[in-house]
């Protein structure tokens, strides 16, 4: 059902995990299967410098969100925010079109994050 | 990567036996006569569909012109509400559960699309019928009650007898969908007091794509399909001859075994049960006693069900689930959700149906991996961590 690179990432998840002093957190959940994502940034000079994610959810979701934060570590945060969940479907080689749906967590919620990290720009 | 398969999805289906495939090869090359030819070849193939029926019917208590064959539970199921309706003619009230497979639940939903009423039962949090609830569904106009005998994602078993009894005592038909429970435990027609009771081959180590529906004599159904005048016109088309042998033999193998293989997977069942409940945050779903020998259905909180299935699978061992993602539908099972649970724990069930291939081994190799699997996926979890 899964492709190899869906399954690589689904098994050895990259960059999973909490950042305690993250400078965004971006928070996405699918209403209707459940799946649930959490993503953490750290930017400096606009770049995000580090990234981590906890996600509920199906090998799709799971993978998707590995994929993402390997897609954004080292980008600039405006080409961050162009990231769109086809793009990271497409970077795993493509997902089953049901599970489509689950994978289209992993943008938004950097999305999230990023504006996030602007709202408290804008604050500080 | 892995070096067995430990396959514990028999609700899914089961592997046959070795003596049904045996029993079923002649009818494929050499008995290969239509069961409606007069001439020699048809006669002798006729013989032995008869003699299947009589074994079937033997297997259940009932009469052999009571045997209908059909092509699986879904099937059986389809003949058996849409036929009484269809006789009925006119509207009139059903009852049923909430819980019923969706050969039976989505066939309610189209009889109510199409004038009947139907009751869907609620069930309590081990996704058990009162037969007291079903007393104070019935109208004047209920028709049928069909209520599964036994629940293929929890195993809950239900109190067919009582509402059997029940129906017998109001005039009111009575369907079960046995699929889960034939083979499995002993089923009488007589005993359960059902008129009408589906059952399907490949839950009980015969072929697919082939089942029987138990008609009790005299019920007034009419036949949904229009073709010969196989199975009493009731189930028209040439008979799955290899399929019908194949059943009848399971069956009469998987009924004289119910003793030693009752036990044996009530056996397996506790331990893997007790092995399960042992890591934190699991519970059990479905009846703590009044359950299928071999099911065995759990919630592992802050995870996912598919991708607990997905580990299992890189492990060697299929097993199956109830979360949305693994649905196909991606919508939550209505069985977790009629019980009451909550649609995240929901979301983490994961079904392990024993059967007679199953060892001691088998549960101890799931033991062994499942908690670092669970623990692994937990570690990834957002709602594991915020706790
Ligand atoms: C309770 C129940 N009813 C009906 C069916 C359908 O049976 P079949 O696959 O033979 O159509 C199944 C099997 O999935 C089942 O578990
Ligand atoms: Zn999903």
């Amino acid at each position: 059902m899964y492709n190899e690179t869906v399954i690589d990432h689904f098994n050895n998840p990259r960059n999973i995990g909490e950042l305690s002093d993250a400078d965004g957190v971006g928070e996405t959940g699918s209403f209707k299967c459940g799946d649930t994502m959490v993503l953490y940034i750290k930017v400096k000079n606009e770049r995000i410098e580090d990234v981590r994610f906890q996600t509920y959810g199906c090998g799709a979701a799971i993978a998707s969100s590995s994929m993402l934060t390997e897609m954004v570590k080292g980008k600039k945060i405006d080409e961050a925010m162009q990231i769109t969940n086809q793009e990271v479907a497409d970077a795993l080689g493509g997902l089953p079109p049901l599970k489509l749906h689950c994978s289209n967590l992993a943008a938004d919620a950097l999305h999230n994050a990023i504006i996030d990290y602007r709202q408290k720009q804008g604050a500080s | 990567m892995q070096n067995q398969l430990v396959y514990m999805d028999h609700g899914a289906t089961t592997p046959v036996r070795k003596e049904v495939v045996d029993s079923m090869l002649p009818f494929f090359q050499e008995q290969y006569g239509n069961p409606s030819s007069l001439h020699t070849p048809g006669r002798k193939v006729r013989q032995a569909v008869d003699e299947a029926r009589e074994k079937t019917a033997q297997a259940l208590g009932a009469d052999p012109e009571d045997i209908y064959f059909t092509s699986g539970g879904t099937e059986s199921n389809n003949i058996a509400m849409r036929g009484t309706a269809k006789n009925r003619s006119g509207g009139g009230h059903i009852i049923t559960s909430s819980i019923e497979h969706h050969a039976v639940f989505d066939v309610c939903r189209d009889l109510e699309n199409e004038g009947y009423k139907v009751t869907y039962l609620p069930v309590d949090q081990f996704g058990r019928v009162s037969p007291e609830m079903v007393r104070k569904a019935i109208k004047p106009d209920t028709f049928i009650i069909s209520i599964m005998a036994a629940n293929n994602e929890i195993g809950t078993l239900q109190p067919i007898r009582e509402i059997g009894s029940l129906a017998g005592e109001l005039g009111i038909l009575f369907h079960t969908d046995a699929v889960q429970v034939v083979g499995q435990l002993p089923v009488n027609v007589d005993d359960l007091n059902v008129d009408f009771l589906s059952l399907s081959a490949h839950k009980f180590n015969g072929p697919k794509g082939i089942g029987a529906l138990y008609v009790r004599k005299g019920v007034k159904v009419d036949s949904i399909y229009r073709g010969g005048s196989q199975e009493r016109k009731m189930r028209p088309g040439t008979e799955n001859v290899p399929g019908i042998i194949g059943l009848s033999r399971a069956l009469e193998l998987a009924v004289s075994d119910i003793p030693k293989k009752k036990k044996r997977l009530e056996a397996l069942r506790d331990e893997l049960i007790g092995g399960l409940l042992r890591i934190d945050d699991v519970v059990l779903n479905g009846h703590p006693e009044q359950r299928l020998p071999g099911n065995v259905n759990v919630s592992f909180k802050h995870i996912e069900g598919e991708s607990v299935l997905l580990s299992l699978d890189m492990e060697g061992i299929a097993a199956s689930s109830g979360s949305a993602c693994s649905s196909g539908s991606l919508e939550p099972s209505h069985v977790l959700s009629a019980t009451g649970l909550d649609q995240s724990t929901a979301h983490g069930s994961v079904r392990f149906s024993l059967g007679w291939g199953n060892s001691k081994e088998d549960v101890d190799y799931v033991l062994q991996k499942v908690p670092s699997i669970v623990e692994r996926l937990r570690n990834i979890s957002p709602t594991y961590h915020s706790r």
